[in-house]
């Protein structure tokens, strides 16, 4: 009966969806903004990747909101999840194959996670993938071996550190351009603007992109090292 | 109906119907997640223009060979807002089994009155 209900309730809504959907034509230009972002993000930013452009650069407080909501989420979880004792939950070792082809990949994930969030004015990614590629060789580790456990002296200040980093931008671009996040490197100093496409250009959102990486990285991992433990048993 | 609106009407609706019906919280965290799979499939297919690239002006890509950057750029943020609600959520029904013993929201409802 309820379920019943729901899918009639449900068939509703997606009529009315529908029916507003279609005045939406697909696969028509109908780009405003779009179009100016398409066609100045070479000389006023230097990134050849338009998105991340629109990311980092013009529409840079977005990227500022997001970070603080992905740290907001990891204290939480930490917060949540906070007991004195608390220890891994796997008790079993991963066979020979897992944990020797943990040891061996583990390399190449995180350089090819460093990659993609260097390139990101290059490339497709940035911050968020890379430093989501970074994670998943720390949940690798984690799944492979009963013992690992990062080291918390070092991820939390990192974290904090590249959080510290990106807001230390901004505000040198606010010191020098007159307002927050204003692109110093690339408006004012004007690096790299004979070689558009190389590594070396785009201002600061290399920069950004690389502070962003290991943020999330340390971040996701610290949320996967948060919930693989449980407390220790009559220990509260 | 065009296939990618369709698309992501249905797994917005999914998502909805596992929230409305299901009563293990897991479920509803699924299926909340599914719907946001389908709140951004919705927003970047609204950006497309059929025949054009990807927005990345190099290899001979112009500006007027290429989709809207911002639908892509607005819902490289949703994802990730969309993990770091996930994932608070986990950890809140972590803390629920260890207090409740149980994930079903009606007995949770019953135990705490």
């Amino acid at each position: 009966m309820k379920r019943i209900l729901a899918i009639v309730f449900i068939l509703i809504i997606g009529f009315w969806m529908a029916k507003a959907l279609d005045q939406v034509p697909f696969g028509e230009d109908r780009m405003l903004v779009g179009k100016y972002y398409l066609e100045h993000v070479k000389e006023e930013t230097g990134a050849v990747n338009a998105v991340t452009a629109v990311v980092v650069n013009y529409r840079g407080f977005d990227t500022l909101g997001e970070v603080t909501v992905l740290f907001i989420a990891s204290t939480g979880v930490a917060a949540l999840l906070w007991r004195k004792k608390r220890e891994r939950t796997a008790k079993t070792e991963g066979s020979v194959v897992l944990t020797t082809g943990a040891r061996l990949l583990l390399p190449f994930i995180m350089l090819f996670g460093a990659y993609i969030f260097i390139h990101g004015h290059l490339t497709p990614g940035g911050g968020f993938p890379g430093g989501a590629t970074i994670a998943t060789a720390f949940l690798f580790l984690y799944l492979a071996f009963t013992v690992y456990e990062i080291d918390h002296k070092i991820f939390e200040p990192l974290e904090g550190l590249a959080g510290v980093g990106y807001v230390t931008v901004g505000l040198i671009g606010l010191a020098i351009g007159g307002y927050f996040l204003f692109d110093w490197i690339w408006q004012t100093w004007g690096i790299g603007r004979e070689n558009i496409g190389r590594l070396f250009s785009a201002g600061f959102i290399p920069i950004i992109y690389t502070l962003i990486g290991i943020k999330v990285g340390t971040e996701l991992t610290g949320i996967v090292d948060n919930m693989v433990k449980e407390p220790e048993e009559g220990g509260q | 109906m065009n296939p990618y609106y369709f698309a992501s009407i249905a797994l917005i609706l999914i998502g909805f119907y596992a929230v409305l019906v299901k009563r293990n919280v897991l479920k509803m965290l699924v299926g909340l997640s599914i719907m946001e799979t389908g709140v951004n499939l919705l927003l970047i297919s609204v950006g497309y223009v059929s025949g054009k690239s990807a927005p990345i002006l190099s290899e001979g890509i112009t500006p007027d060979k290429a989709v809207d950057p911002i639908p892509q750029a607005l819902v490289l943020t949703a994802i990730v807002i969309g993990v770091a609600t996930t994932a608070m959520a986990l950890s809140v029904v972590i803390n629920l089994y260890e207090k409740y013993k149980t994930l079903n929201v009606e007995e949770i409802r019953r135990l705490r009155g």
